[in-house]
């Protein structure tokens, strides 16, 4: 039997504020613990929540670059469980009327095609604090640090057939929400995690299987290691004629398997109820324009657009898109610089990715700016200096030594392009190869690249090699005649 | 000293006939004598007061900083938040908590310059007509030591009343500052939902809880409340509105004044002492040039039966928090996180909080809270719509403010449905939010009796000029228990 999957994503994204969604703590990651919780964040009583107006912004930012509705009047409800790192008793949270609603976001498949999958609802709620387990014999601690800090949890239609398309709405949406500068995308420290809801039906079926929900999933390998075994588990406990039931599982990456950490059947009754302490969010016309304006070129309109204006293809196009930083950095280059832009592609993703790589550094703090790279790509294009040279230039730029072009005065780095320069090194290296000469008389043409390579050596690398080639060709014929 | 007026103690300081330390010292004199018979104090602060009273009088010395109030005594509910001082909220679950941080309405009270002696006896977290549901013990009426002297605010007002403070903070989710004022023969202020700030005051129902205070009169009332009334962005739900100079407004004339009495106040079982106190205080408006008209607040009867529903939902969720895992009480020798939560709050709680926490966590659960909780928030509509239809036709609404004066110690104890019945003609206002005042009107057998001016929204300044005009006429709230004198 054909069995087709369906998977459902709810990401919460950690929102870019300075400070908790109802508190003015701040919310830096990895400080001392309890060191970045106020009084309201510990449930100190009298303490009132105001809500964070730069939160409510962002997910206004967020619902527009998804064509979303943005509820002008919703509201936030309590939401309540016990648990020791949930200092109130309750989570503040949206629940009836969530803040965005009906959003659509496109992913690209492998094999070129676009889909837009639905994104049901996204909403805004303050997470918890966290439970340390280990240094206090035997006992728990509890950190409230990141009690209070502001999600939006975005919520996708059960709408995703495999793990790869999964992987792609996930992919899309980590880079969309850096783009719109609301998330650091920071999956180690969580600032982006997942729950991933799957169930199996045989194909054709149109009712939906029974589905389980595995939480807490902070990488995308996790997410499509975790769907690859649950629907596994899934097809083999219903041939063996086994119920599959509605439940909360975990993934542990050391053995691949997801595990059951409570079922549905205790579910807790939340007792939902819109906040007393908390007025609806009301959201104006002018905010949401303001909003809009404050919107960058969409990750997808950019790479679509790289490939049709600056002529790239789209494996490099997704790349320089990846990041807006590496879009600008790659356009600013391009401003400067009368290469074509698959040389400039090339240089960034090859040169420049692997130079920030080893020295652990982002491109916002490249040694080398667009203005200097433009400039070596510059000299490049006009032959004044070879590949190879290019990229002793680039390393002296990148350590500081000044402007490509100075670099290349400095240290003479320009091709030798003088034709009886080159002449007399080829006059003189002949002199001496009296042997290969008669080799490659006698046929063997790849003595050739031999004196090519003895050339380059005599001149350090300046000479231009086409020119070089071009010379010896000539001379070798010249003795033949 | 203590007979006299806020208004009189202020300009005996400000022409230098008394020091703030004097005031203080003497006032502390009364609580040490009194207290022990009326437990109206939780805590008292001697050595921090008297330090307070020494700021206050250099302050009035450099006339630097100096407000009317500066170096005024006042006694706050335990019930508000103040720093470095016991807030216990008269339960065994906060009776070692210490905030680290004022409520807004303490900072504001101490930035005026005012001392504060120390925090009020309350019934639990606000729940209760009597003071009896107070962790700390009963609170005695200063009328009469048998009777209670109403709640939650009952500390403030029997201190008030004996006139061991000249005034204390309290507050009012159905009528726990208006009822215990009633009942003690003094002056007691619910201002409208969102006029105090609630920052600081420990939730019992955040949708109606109000702060407010207890004086001995409403020009008392009038010069405490231009300190408080404000806006406060620590508070989502406080209202952005331009307060008044209300002491400039108590003067007023009221010729063309319209006051409505409710038929259905009337209809109910009032006490004949209570309807005679009623009738004398028409008379006295009368004769001030007031017309009359009857009038129809048709939902009365839902008032009790929504406003609990709402208090204890609210309330269930608001004392979630207590939990003994961060502050307060914690059991002894917990086996596991269930038996800390289950022995912590079954310890920490005492038997009226945790009717409401039942109540209200049943109104909430699945089902029932369609069934109840929506509902209940529609009638609280209809209940404000009959204020609002009555404010059509007259400016401000006279009635008791309880059924009955101050009844015996553990006369209702054992029926929380008469308990809760005394708050019949409180609880209204808190629903639709709007402002409500009692002053003393009379007495039944030695025991004070109270009737209620209730205005529409953000009219405290006519409140107070009504009230004022009132005691121009009036001697009542110048009587004070004979004990006390």
């Amino acid at each position: 039997m054909a069995w087709e999957t369906t998977i459902g994503l709810e990401v919460h994204i950690q929102l870019k504020t300075n400070s908790k969604l109802f508190s003015t703590a701040s919310t830096v990651y990895g400080a001392d613990p309890n060191t970045q919780a106020c009084s309201l964040d510990l449930g100190l009583p009298g303490l009132l929540p105001v809500a964070n107006q730069k939160a409510i912004d962002m997910a206004v930012r967020f619902g527009l670059s998804v064509a979303a509705n943005i509820d002008q009047c919703s509201f936030f409800s309590r939401k309540h469980y016990w648990y020791p790192d949930l200092p109130k008793g309750y989570q503040i949270t949206q629940h009836s009327r969530p803040i965005i609603k009906n959003g659509q976001l496109p992913i690209s498949l492998s094999n070129g095609e676009t889909r837009f999958i639905n994104i049901e609802r996204a909403h805004l709620e303050e997470d918890a604090g966290k439970l340390l387990h280990h240094g206090f014999h035997g006992n728990a601690a509890v950190d409230f640090n990141r009690a209070g800090t502001a999600l939006l949890e975005i919520v996708s239609a059960p709408e995703l057939h495999s793990p790869e398309e999964a992987v792609a709405y996930l992919k899309t949406l980590h880079r969309l929400v850096r783009y719109l500068d609301i998330c650091d995308g920071n999956m180690q420290e969580g600032s982006f995690r997942c729950d991933v809801n799957v169930s199996i039906r045989p194909t054709g079926q149109t009712e939906l299987g029974t589905r389980t929900e595995t939480k807490n999933l902070n990488s995308f390998r996790f997410v499509e290691r975790a769907i690859i075994y649950e629907v596994q588990r899934q097809i083999a406990l219903t041939k063996q004629n086994e119920p599959i039931h509605q439940e909360t599982r975990l993934f542990n990456p050391d053995t691949g398997k997801t595990y059951t950490l409570r079922s549905k059947e205790d579910a807790e009754d939340y007792a939902y109820f819109p906040d007393p302490d908390l007025l609806p969010i009301t959201i104006t016309d002018s905010s949401i324009a303001q909003e809009k304006e404050k919107l960058p070129e969409l990750p997808w309109v950019k790479q679509a657009r790289f490939i049709k204006d600056h002529h790239l293809n789209p494996d490099d196009a997704q790349i320089l898109t990846a990041q807006r930083a590496t879009a600008d950095y790659f356009e600013e280059t391009l401003q400067y610089c009368q290469a074509d832009e698959q040389l400039v592609a090339h240089w960034i993703i090859g040169e420049l990715f692997a130079a920030l790589h080893k020295a652990h550094l982002s491109i916002n703090n490249s040694p080398i700016n667009p203005q200097q790279l433009a400039k070596l790509l510059n000299r490049l294009h006009d032959t004044t200096i070879s590949n190879k040279i290019a990229k002793i230039v680039f390393e002296a730029v990148w350590n500081g030594k000044g402007d490509p072009d100075a670099i290349i005065e400095e240290k003479g780095l320009q091709q030798i392009t003088d034709n009886s320069l080159l002449e007399r090194c080829i006059n003189e290296l002949f002199a001496r190869s009296e042997p290969q000469i008669a080799e490659y008389k006698a046929g063997n043409k790849k003595v050739f690249t031999y004196f090519v390579g003895q050339i380059m050596k005599a001149t350090q690398g300046k000479a231009n090699p086409a020119q070089v080639n071009l010379l010896l060709r000539e001379k070798l014929r010249e003795l033949y005649t | 000293m203590h007979k006299k007026s806020i208004v009189e103690l202020s300009a005996s300081l400000a022409k230098a006939e008394i020091s703030s330390v004097e005031l203080t010292q003497h006032y502390l004199k009364r609580i040490k004598q009194y207290n022990k018979n009326l437990n109206a104090f939780i805590t008292v602060i001697e050595e921090q007061a008297m330090q307070q009273a020494r700021l206050a009088d250099q302050r009035r010395a450099k006339q630097e900083y100096v407000t009317p109030l500066t170096g005024i005594p006042i006694a706050h509910k335990d019930i508000f938040s103040t720093k470095d001082v016991l807030t216990s909220c008269g339960s065994r679950m906060l009776s070692n908590y210490i905030p680290p941080y004022n409520a807004s309405i303490v900072e504001k009270l101490q930035d005026a310059g005012m001392v504060l002696l120390g925090k009020t006896n309350m019934d639990e977290f606000a729940m209760g007509s009597s003071n009896e549901n107070s962790y700390y013990g009963s609170v005695r009426n200063p009328w009469n030591p048998d009777y209670v002297p109403g709640g939650s605010s009952g500390g403030s007002a029997a201190a008030v009343a004996s006139r061991i403070i000249p005034c204390a903070t309290g507050t009012d989710t159905g009528g726990s500052i208006r009822q215990p004022a009633s009942l003690c023969g003094i002056t007691g202020l619910k201002p409208t939902y969102g006029r105090l700030s609630r920052h600081g005051m420990i939730a019992y129902a955040s949708s109606l809880d109000s702060g407010g205070i207890l004086t001995g009169n409403a020009e008392d009332t009038a010069l405490l409340f231009n300190y408080l009334a404000c806006f406060d962005p620590k508070d989502s739900t406080s209202i952005q509105q331009p307060t008044p100079d209300y002491t400039a407004k108590l003067n007023q004339p009221l010729d063309k004044l319209r006051i409505g009495i409710p038929t259905e106040y009337l209809a109910h079982d009032l006490n004949p002492d209570v309807l005679n106190a009623l009738e004398q205080a028409k008379s006295i408006f009368l004769s001030m040039g007031v017309t009359f008209k009857s009038i129809s607040l048709p939902h009365t009867h839902l008032a009790i039966p929504v406003y609990y529903l709402v208090s204890c939902a609210e309330c269930a969720s608001n004392l979630a928090r207590y939990d003994g895992v961060r502050y307060g009480y914690r059991c002894k020798h917990p086996k596991d996180l269930t038996d800390l939560y289950f022995r912590s709050r079954s310890e920490g709680f005492g038997s009226e909080v945790k009717r409401r926490i039942l109540a209200g966590t049943y109104t909430l659960s699945g089902s029932s809270y369609d069934t109840h909780y929506r509902r209940v928030k529609r009638m609280r509509h209809v209940i404000s719509n009959d204020y609002q239809n009555a404010f059509k036709e007259v400016d401000v609404i006279l009635g008791p403010t309880a059924p009955t004066p101050a009844f015996r110690l553990g006369e209702k104890l054992k029926d929380p449905i008469t308990m809760y019945l005394s708050d019949i003609f409180t609880v209204s206002n808190n629903l639709a939010g709007v402002p409500g005042i009692s002053i003393p009107a009379g007495f039944s057998s030695n025991l004070p009796i109270g009737i209620q001016i209730t205005g529409n929204h953000f009219t405290e300044a006519k409140l107070l000029n009504i009230a004022h005009q009132f005691q121009q006429q009036t001697d009542w709230h110048k009587r004070i228990p004979e004990q006390f004198a």
